[in-house]
């Protein structure tokens, strides 16, 4: 692990950003399934993949629920109905295997990773990594001491031929087909994410990562990922996202299920920077089994429109669900995120804290949902949603909906709105810091007690995204 | 070397506050300046600070020789100009080392980092001569802290950033005796021939534990009346009005 340099702890504060996130490189997709969606894009990937039988039919099956539902515009933004479905591809791949090894990464992949800025000792740690390239792992190793302990982490078609047992249980049980319209898509094309399995009683050592990169363009790219961590384990899984610019939009829609058997823990940490062009529509979804804990950590930064809600079921007794979001938003993206908590056993507890900030003409909505049906008893929730608005028009919107019934539980809601003002960064700049240096400062003081929760690569990793978007911002 | 202001006007719209004011702090020299409210103290700091809420109709500010007056808020910092402010801004979740150590990185060429062991044992030097709880350098920028810390704070950073001129504006307000004898300690610390001190303050009070070197009366947006140590203690004897009835029979 990064470990802190000095004294005070997690300082991301003088980490500087030294690049845009704004690169490209040359495309070499020996499998493309063309434009547009189809029974034949359908079966198109099920024969790429060697898909059996039965996810084959799933694909179809799921085809048909999001041709038949409607989008949801009647609650969400307007903006879905710019999604035109015929101009993506939904599967592409370079054709190559997982890869073993570091050694055998393409070029031009590592180059990705420098613009990334992952450091040197850091790509050692990443020996532990799922990385995606496109939508196939371009490099999967999984670091010995892991492996020792059991644990399964391959990527999800690996994960449905090797190991169909468990995956088979599982998938699509915690997030079904129908859910939504976009869950749906993403089961019928889906194609890379993860799949873990921690056996019983194993605290999984290293937390697991996944970096994510969509480098086609009009492409879409639908993973899945399943993680299922048995009685007693524990385990971490961090995914990161930065996506280079196109001139068309792209569309991504992964579905990500999660299952804490009893008494387990599952950590789901994801930074992700996409540019500005990317519907980022994402189910993510975790089922708590008595005594198990689900907890996302999420920051979503960039995109044209990011509709992100993770949950959490508290199944069993003494369960308990957590999301720590922050999103930003600067002109032209509008994060629409929040949390859902459906408390289903006696004496669950959940809580959710959601920092937002809005640059320019930028858009944040927070939009929560706590359901607490009326024959439990002791459940508890926790809301605080918080947000900032960097210029005077920016937006914010919250629709917190908490449906509480009975009177044996503890519910409590704060939001608040604040603006940096000009005499804070007045202040700070007559300390010597220039406008966007304050801005950064500003921004990055508001949502610190979040990025704590965060490991330290990722904090550092925020601290950068911030800086860059903050340079825009100002002057 | 020195500061120099000729005659500034500055105003707020609709407004004028000052109304070419002229003053020069050399090196070494610790002014101040009194006068009634309204008169535009707060307000001339702000100005010489580059606040965007005022607009210089007219005159220089000369910096070492270098009109700051077409530079942004920040270079003027980095310059050498410090504002010891009034009201201190809180900045939540930014810890005091954080907000201060990229307050010295952004004087340092591009690239370059600050040695944080130095600079820790620095700060806590300082942080002991202003009697200040380690607990500071953690805790957010001003936040939650009592009027007293506030001030304390705002010559710490002076102290930290060592700055060639410094404009205390009523450091003094909201402090009780015990603190102000502490806060007035920090800044004799950091007098010397090389630093220029403009204090702005209502009360000769402050002046008993920094002493200056010259007193300036502003009335108006205007400097009226100049002299030595001995005018505050007139001021606090006889108030402003005759200062001003002075002025008065002179323009007469």
């Amino acid at each position: 692990m990064v470990t802190a340099p000095e004294p005070v702890g997690n300082d991301i504060s003088d980490i500087k950003a030294d690049n845009t996130g704004n690169f490209t490189f040359p495309e070499r997709n020996k499998f493309d399934s063309g434009f547009g969606i189809t029974e034949k894009t359908v079966d198109f990937i099920a024969d790429v993949k060697g898909d059996p039988d039965w996810i084959r039919e799933f694909r179809h099956k799921a085809l048909k629920v999001f041709q038949d539902k409607p989008m949801p515009t009647h609650w969400a933004t307007k903006d879905l109905e710019n999604i035109k479905f015929d101009e993506f591809r939904y599967y592409l791949s370079d054709g190559q295997k997982p890869k073993r090894s570091w050694d055998d990464v393409p070029e031009d992949v590592k180059k990705t990773f420098d613009r990334l800025g992952i450091p040197e000792q850091e790509r050692k740690f990443l020996a532990g990594v799922e990385a995606q390239y496109d939508s196939e792992a371009a490099y999967s190793n999984i670091k010995a001491a892991v492996e020792e302990q059991g644990v399964i982490f391959v990527n999800s078609t690996e994960g449905l031929h090797k190991y169909p047992e468990i995956f088979k249980k599982w998938f699509g049980k915690v997030i079904p087909t129908g859910d939504n319209k976009f869950s749906a898509l993403n089961s019928a094309v889906f194609s890379g994410g993860s799949f873990i399995y921690v056996p019983p009683g194993v605290k999984v050592s290293h937390p697991l990562q996944a970096y994510f990169r969509i480098n086609s363009e009009q492409f879409g790219q639908f993973e899945r990922t399943l993680i299922i961590a048995d009685e007693g384990s524990e385990v971490m899984y961090m995914e990161g996202c930065t996506a280079p610019k196109f001139e068309t939009a792209t569309l991504h829609s992964a579905v990500v299920e999660l299952v804490a058997m009893k008494g387990a823990k599952i950590q789901y940490v994801t930074v992700q920077n996409w540019s500005s062009n990317v519907f980022n529509l994402v189910t993510k979804r975790g089922i708590a089994h008595e005594d198990a804990v689900v907890k996302w950590i999420d920051c979503n930064i960039g995109s044209r429109l990011t509709m992100k809600y993770p949950g959490v079921i508290m199944k069993g007794k003494r369960a308990r669900g957590e999301v720590i979001s922050i999103a930003l938003a600067n002109s032209g993206q509008h994060q629409d995120t929040g949390a859902k908590m459906v408390h289903a056993a006696d004496e669950t507890t959940s809580n959710v804290i959601s920092k937002s900030i809005s640059i320019g003409e930028g858009r944040s909505t927070y939009r929560g949902l706590v359901h607490i049906p009326k024959h439990l008893k002791g459940c508890k929730n926790n809301t605080e949603c918080d947000a900032l608005l960097i210029n005077s028009n920016s937006r914010t919107d919250t629709y917190p909906a908490i449906s509480v019934r009975g009177n044996q539980h503890a519910t409590q809601h704060e939001a608040s709105v604040s603006q940096v003002s000009a005499d804070q960064i007045f202040y700070l700049m007559q300390r010597g810091l220039s406008e966007a240096e304050a801005m950064s400062l500003s921004v990055n003081g508001f949502i610190n007690d979040l990025a704590k929760e965060f490991p330290m690569e990722y904090s550092v990793e925020l601290k950068r995204l911030i800086d860059l978007e903050m340079e825009g911002s100002v002057g | 070397m020195s500061l120099e202001i000729k005659n500034l006007h500055a105003q707020i719209p609709g407004r004028e506050i000052l109304k070419g004011l002229n003053l020069t702090i050399n090196p070494g020299e610790v002014h101040a300046i009194m006068g009634p409210n309204g008169s535009g103290k707060s307000t001339l700091s702000k100005v010489l600070c580059g606040h965007e809420d005022y607009e210089v109709t007219s005159g220089e500010v000369l910096l070492d020789g270098e009109n700051i007056l077409d530079m942004a808020v920040d270079a003027r910092s980095r310059a050498g100009l410090f504002l010891a402010f009034q009201y201190p801004h809180e900045i939540p979740g930014v810890s005091n080392a954080n907000f201060l150590r990229a307050a010295l990185k952004a004087r340092l060429p591009k690239g370059e980092d600050i040695d944080a062991v130095k600079f820790y044992k620095q700060l806590y030097a300082r942080m002991d001569q202003l009697e200040m709880d380690r607990s500071f350098t953690s805790r957010s920028v001003n936040e939650g802290f009592s009027g007293g810390e506030k001030k304390r704070n705002e010559i710490l950073q002076l102290m930290m950033l060592e700055p060639k001129y410094a404009i205390l504006d009523e450091t003094d307000s909201g402090l009780d005796i015990d603190a102000l004898k502490i806060v007035s300690r920090g800044v004799n610390a950091m007098r010397s021939e090389n630093r220029g001190f403009l204090v702005i303050t209502h009360y000769q009070r402050l002046l008993n534990y920094i002493q200056p070197d010259i007193v300036h009366v502003l009335k108006d947006g205007r400097i009226v009346k100049t002299g030595g140590k001995e005018l505050s203690l007139e001021l606090e004897e006889r108030g402003y009005d005759w200062v001003h009835e002075e002025t008065l029979a002179a323009a007469a």
